[in-house]
């Protein structure tokens, strides 16, 4: 067969194969939670890169839109429940679809007109009043307590009894379904002249405006498109939680958008889809470990902000590339030494995070931490000298051989098109 | 709304407001000169706040208060040093990421250190009790401190930029960054020093907020936001935009928070009575006070869209 | 042959002796879900310390026997939807009793999930004791079977609270102030109908309703009281809200009396000190001065072991309730637990405590107290190390304190 053409279709069908696979075979209702929350973030990370990556739009209020689709999606089941329409549950997305997009024609009309910085601010701007908003109209935004919902309400799928979407597998299939879908949608939109088009205005909107494309509209159609899928995610995360709140368009979730496709790689396709699986592992999984993981986030998004602006997904291919021309062979002493000591220093520095976080949170509850499967009595001396020797011996190690690695020492860029 | 609420307002409002300019000078002067926003500027504010809480701990709450601001602004010039230097090249969002990230990490951080709980940082007793009665309201002393140590450092600052030779050359690099460094002067050195400067102001802001309201790791978002929307209206890169644009939101916030009247008592008192039984009846019997929160960002969105440079803006994005 | 047989049945009885040994103790776990970051975090983390207190006396005492009780903290961050998760949490965790006070939206939403999870997964039920949230809808429209409430819900302190109040002869302005959601509704609404019924010579000057637990600066609202010569506050504000209130009062020199809930909570006696003595006013189901100032035994272990106040009596008695509940019931399956609590009946410290079968409200006197200096005949114990303590003004019976209920319960299949 085409190896090339194999090579294309390879992630896709592997996709899809574990979106099927992964909740049938995992029994816990943790696992399918995480499953389940994993590819709403996937949703909502894609439609923020359509932003941030395609048009080089950076916002800070991007939860706004998605948490439009979830109240749509949220009053739309209560009001199915109440008035037993057989309208299938499923469909709701779309509903919550078009609820971001309202959202974007109506915030987008005011926030395209500028770009850059301006930009930014006025997202910023509209998401803190949008999230001021809130609590003044307790009848659509549900006050303190949000808007709760029951998703077993309406049609089952299909006609098939039993299928109310009441089971996590179910509700897993469901949303893996559209995360699927919308993966498929957000690639067919970048493959169209207004994806192209959306590069160019990233790269040089003046330029952009010479050939004929007005820069401002071309943003205007990028921020529906993505306050679209931005929708949809907010109305499966209403299907999963059956609960919509505040947080949903708060500013803590822009955030959290934000970090999660940066992280992934903005200047690819792919990006902002490893960036949702790296976000929620940390945040569902690594929270059970230890109480510290914002910090372990944040230090890694600043790490890089500051070395791999590029993203995972950079760091992955300019490691594929050292694979295969060799250049890994070839200084494998140096990076087994390089990793080394970044291992030493990493274990250094969550031994004194996790002792500190045990002396201040829980005064009355002790001076053990259990870190590394191993406790630590944290009154004792040794407990923190140890680990700070390790954290600076490392960090200055690391230093000093990276740099006699010279194959290595530009940090890695964002990859334009061109150079991909 | 008799004599004595207005006035009492007035002052609240006007100690409100200067906190915010404290706050807002140091972001000011870093934008204009650095045409970075600096996102972490309100987590300095509670740096600074911790800080002093800390000190206040271990020595007292006056070493404190001369402490906090100096290792706030060490830490930001090392931060500028370090971290925003190497990003001047890849453009504005690389460096309003890293802030973003900063501000993250050091909400983190002071979580680490001092836990979640809200922390008993206190004004000292000497500052308890009122320091004038309006009619019947007694105007705490603690909120004369805070307006008089506001007064006090902006009027220096003031003076400094004017009529100082160090601030003639911030003055000069401010507009005319290339021409300043052609002259022999170090300008990525007074970066540094601008971006130290400001978050000192920051770290004061916070050592003197703190103790007079609440010092807990979110205190830092609540009073970044509206922030973020007196620069705005003010004008990016303008004091005294700056300067009024942190009073007027100040006083916006203390006198809507005392009227309790709709739109639909205006209209009522224009003789159109609004029946409740109106859709919108939600939105128009609103009252002033229960839309305090919102005001400055409908204020900011507003400005955003007719008056983008602001009050007496003088700088546009880059 | 034989051999194999009785090697086997040897096994046999070995196992059936570990088992029942392992039967012998089983341990009941339950899942603390309340604020322990924020400006709520202190009276969630006395909230958690009281629990944990309580639980080791239980199982010191063998309250149950057999049983031993264990608290599995989680922080919600006062958000519905982050309790949500936790419960999602609690629930992967085989736990099968989830307590929750501060916050009604909080447990409304835990309510609503736990009630959709008993339905989709019988036989995994949970069974939910609030120990303090106290909107009276959860036990009369939205009452469910699984919900048992241990704290009198906000009318009924309401009526109590304006019973005494009724009585005050310098009682004419009343300026009411709430948090801006569902309890601070039922606040404002039953403050309203209850002195219009037994004071309409009083007049209400003034009704704010401001954001939960996000205001850090109330004089302004101070001094709206001032300008409204305002005699009286009545308020349910609790936690920092009601703590930085008391304290701009404090600082704006405002001499008005004040009526609360929770005055005696984490952090509002250190804000009273000395300026709120025979002002500040409070009810609730118990305080450390009662009648032979019974239950001063936890009062002081309590203080010895975390130095804090204990305050909150409701997660106690729940415990007690549980507790007992399982000795009746034999088992700590939760559908047999809940149907031996309706009904149940039990001497606590602080009174007679019945478990109301037809709403899950537990029945139970309530006191009404004000803040006075300590003078070792009636205010014995103090708050918050400040010399000053709550005084017993009046002593309301359950029967007097009982409000009668809408619910209309639904109940499921009653365990053989």
């Amino acid at each position: 067969m085409n190896r090339a053409l194999a090579a294309r279709w390879l992630p896709w069908v592997a996709g899809a194969l574990l979106l099927v696979i992964v909740p049938v075979l995992f029994q816990q209702g943790f696992v399918r939670q995480l499953f389940a929350v994993c590819a709403v973030m996937i949703v909502f990370t894609l439609s923020y890169n359509l932003l941030l990556g395609t048009t080089g739009m950076l916002s800070f209020g991007h939860a706004v839109y998605s948490g439009f689709g979830a109240y749509a999606t949220i009053h739309a089941l209560n009001w199915i429940g109440r008035s037993h329409v057989p309208l299938p549950v499923t469909a709701l997305p779309l509903l919550g679809g078009c609820g971001g997009l309202l959202a974007g024609l109506l915030l987008g009309f005011v926030s395209t007109r500028r770009s850059g910085t301006a930009f930014a601010m006025i997202t910023l701007g509209l998401s803190e009043l949008v999230g001021a908003c809130w609590l003044m109209f307790p009848k659509f935004f549900g006050g303190e307590g949000g808007i709760s919902g029951n998703r077993t309400v309406g049609a089952p799928l299909f006609g098939l009894p039993g299928w109310n979407l009441g089971s996590d597998l179910q509700i897993d299939y469901v949303v893996g379904a559209w995360c699927f879908a919308c993966i498929v949608a957000v690639r067919a939109l970048l493959g169209t002249p207004l994806g192209r088009i959306a590069n160019a205005v990233r790269d040089n909107p003046e330029r952009a405006e010479f050939i004929g494309y007005s820069a401002r509209q071309v943003r205007w159609f990028m921020l529906l498109a993505s306050s679209f899928f931005a929708g949809i995610s907010g109305a499966l995360a209403a299907l999963n939680f059956e609960i919509v709140s505040a947080e949903n368009v708060g500013a803590v979730r822009s955030g959290e958008v934000l970090l999660a496709t940066f992280i992934g790689g903005i200047g690819y396709f792919h990006g902002p889809i490893l960036g949702a699986i790296v976000f929620v592992f940390f945040s569902v999984a690594l929270s059970q470990w230890t109480k510290a993981w914002q910090l372990y986030l944040g230090l890694f998004f600043v790490v890089l902000v500051l070395r791999a602006p590029g993203g995972l997904a950079a760091v992955i291919e300019r490691a594929l590339a050292q694979v295969r021309d060799g250049s890994v062979l070839r200084r494998a002493r140096l990076l087994c030494a390089l990793g080394a000591c970044a291992v030493l220093a990493l274990s250094g520095l969550i031994v004194l995070v996790e002792m500190t976080y045990q002396r201040t949170l829980e005064a009355s509850g002790g001076y053990l931490v259990r870190v590394f499967w191993t406790d630590i009595d944290t009154r004792q001396a040794a407990a923190w000298v140890l680990p700070a020797l390790l954290l600076i011996g490392g960090a200055l190690a690391y230093g000093w051989l990276r740099r006699q690695d010279t194959a290595a020492n530009a940090p890695i860029a964002v990859l334009t098109a061109a150079e991909r | 709304m008799n004599a004595e609420l207005a006035l009492i307002s007035a002052l609240n409002g006007a100690s409100y407001g200067l906190l915010l300019f404290m706050l807002s000078a140091g972001l000011t002067l870093i934008f204009s000169m650095m045409g970075v926003l600096n996102f972490a500027h309100a987590s300095f504010y509670m740096l600074g706040a911790y800080c002093g809480y800390q000190i206040s701990q271990w020595v007292g709450f006056w070493p404190g208060l001369l402490l906090s601001p100096l290792i706030v602004g060490i830490f930001g010039a090392a931060v500028e040093r370090y971290g925003l230097r190497a990003l001047h090249t890849r453009g504005p969002v690389a460096e309003l990421l890293f802030t973003f990230g900063l501000s993250y990490v050091i909400v983190e951080v002071v979580q680490v250190l001092w836990g979640r709980p809200p922390v008993p940082y206190r004004l000292p007793p000497e500052l308890d009790g009122s320091l004038f009665t309006v009619y019947t309201v007694d105007f705490p002393r603690a909120r004369g401190f805070v307006m008089l140590v506001a007064g006090v450092i902006l009027g220096a600052l003031a003076l400094m930029l004017r009529y100082s030779r160090v601030g003639m050359i911030i003055q000069a690099a401010l507009t005319h960054a290339k021409t300043v460094e052609t002259l022999g002067h170090d300008v990525p050195r007074i970066h540094m020093l601008v971006f130290g400067g400001g978050s000192a102001l920051a770290g004061l802001a916070g050592a003197v907020g703190g103790a007079l309201t609440v010092t807990e790791p979110n205190m830092g978002a609540t009073i970044g936001a509206i922030l973020f929307v007196v620069i705005v209206v003010g004008g990016m890169g303008s004091l005294a935009g700056a300067f009024l644009a942190s009073l007027a939101i100040g006083e916006l916030d203390a006198f809507a928070k005392v009227i309790d009247r709709s739109p639909a008592d205006l209209a009522a008192a224009l003789g159109a009575r609004l029946d409740p039984s109106n859709p919108l009846y939600g939105l128009w019997s609103l009252t002033l006070s229960q839309a305090a929160p919102v005001l400055p960002f409908l204020l900011l969105v507003v400005v955003l869209l007719v008056r983008p440079r602001g009050l007496l803006g003088k700088r546009e994005d880059r | 042959m034989v051999r194999r047989g009785f090697v086997r049945l040897l096994l046999g009885v070995l196992t059936c002796g570990m088992a029942t040994a392992a039967a012998a103790q089983t341990t009941v776990r339950i899942a603390f879900i309340d604020p322990l970051s924020g400006l709520m975090a202190p009276v969630g983390s006395n909230g958690l310390h009281t629990w944990q207190f309580v639980a080791e006396v239980a199982n010191r005492d063998n309250w149950a026997p057999g049983v031993r009780f264990e608290i599995v903290p989680f922080d919600n961050k006062l958000s519905p939807q982050e309790s949500l998760n936790d419960l999602k949490a609690a629930i992967d965790q085989d736990i099968h009793y989830v307590v929750q006070g501060n916050g009604t939206s909080v447990a409304r939403a835990l309510i609503g999930a736990i009630s959709k999870h008993n339905e989709r997964n019988p036989g995994k039920e949970v069974v939910f004791l609030n120990y303090a949230a106290v909107d009276p809808d959860l036990t009369n429209a939205e009452c469910t079977f699984w919900h048992f409430r241990w704290d009198a819900n906000s009318d009924m302190k309401m009526e109590g609270l304006t019973s005494f109040l009724a009585k005050q002869k310098d009682l004419h302005r009343v300026y009411l102030i709430n948090q801006d959601y569902a309890f601070g509704h039922q606040v404002q609404r039953a403050a309203r109908e209850d002195l219009t019924r037994k004071r309409p010579d009083v007049e209400i000057v003034g009704d704010d309703l401001h954001p939960l637990a996000k205001v850090t600066d109330f004089s302004q609202y101070v001094a709206k009281m001032k300008a409204a010569n305002a005699d009286t506050v009545i308020t349910g504000n609790w936690g920092s809200d009601l703590s930085l209130l008391i304290k701009a009062a404090r600082d704006a020199g405002l001499t008005a009396n004040f009526y609360t809930y929770y005055a005696g909570t984490t952090g509002v006696p250190t804000q009273m000190g000395a300026s709120g003595a025979e002002r500040v006013r409070m009810i609730y189901i118990w305080q450390p001065n009662i009648e032979n100032f019974s239950g001063d035994v936890l009062v002081k272990e309590f203080k010895s072991r975390y130095k804090e106040d204990f305050t909150v009596m409701a997660a106690y008695d729940a415990l007690r309730g549980l507790a007992e509940a399982i000795r009746k019931a034999g088992s700590p399956d939760p559908v047999r637990v809940a149907y031996a609590l309706e009904g149940l009946r039990f001497h606590a410290y602080n009174g007679d405590v019945e478990v109301r079968g037809s709403d899950h409200q537990v029945q139970q006197p309530l006191y009404v107290s004000s803040w006075q200096k300590v003078d070792g005949v009636r205010v014995k114990y103090d708050q918050e190390d400040t010399g000053y303590g709550w005084k017993r003004e009046i002593t309301i019976a359950p029967e007097a304190a009982a409000l009668p209920t809408s619910c209309e319960m639904q109940r499921p299949p009653r365990p053989n």
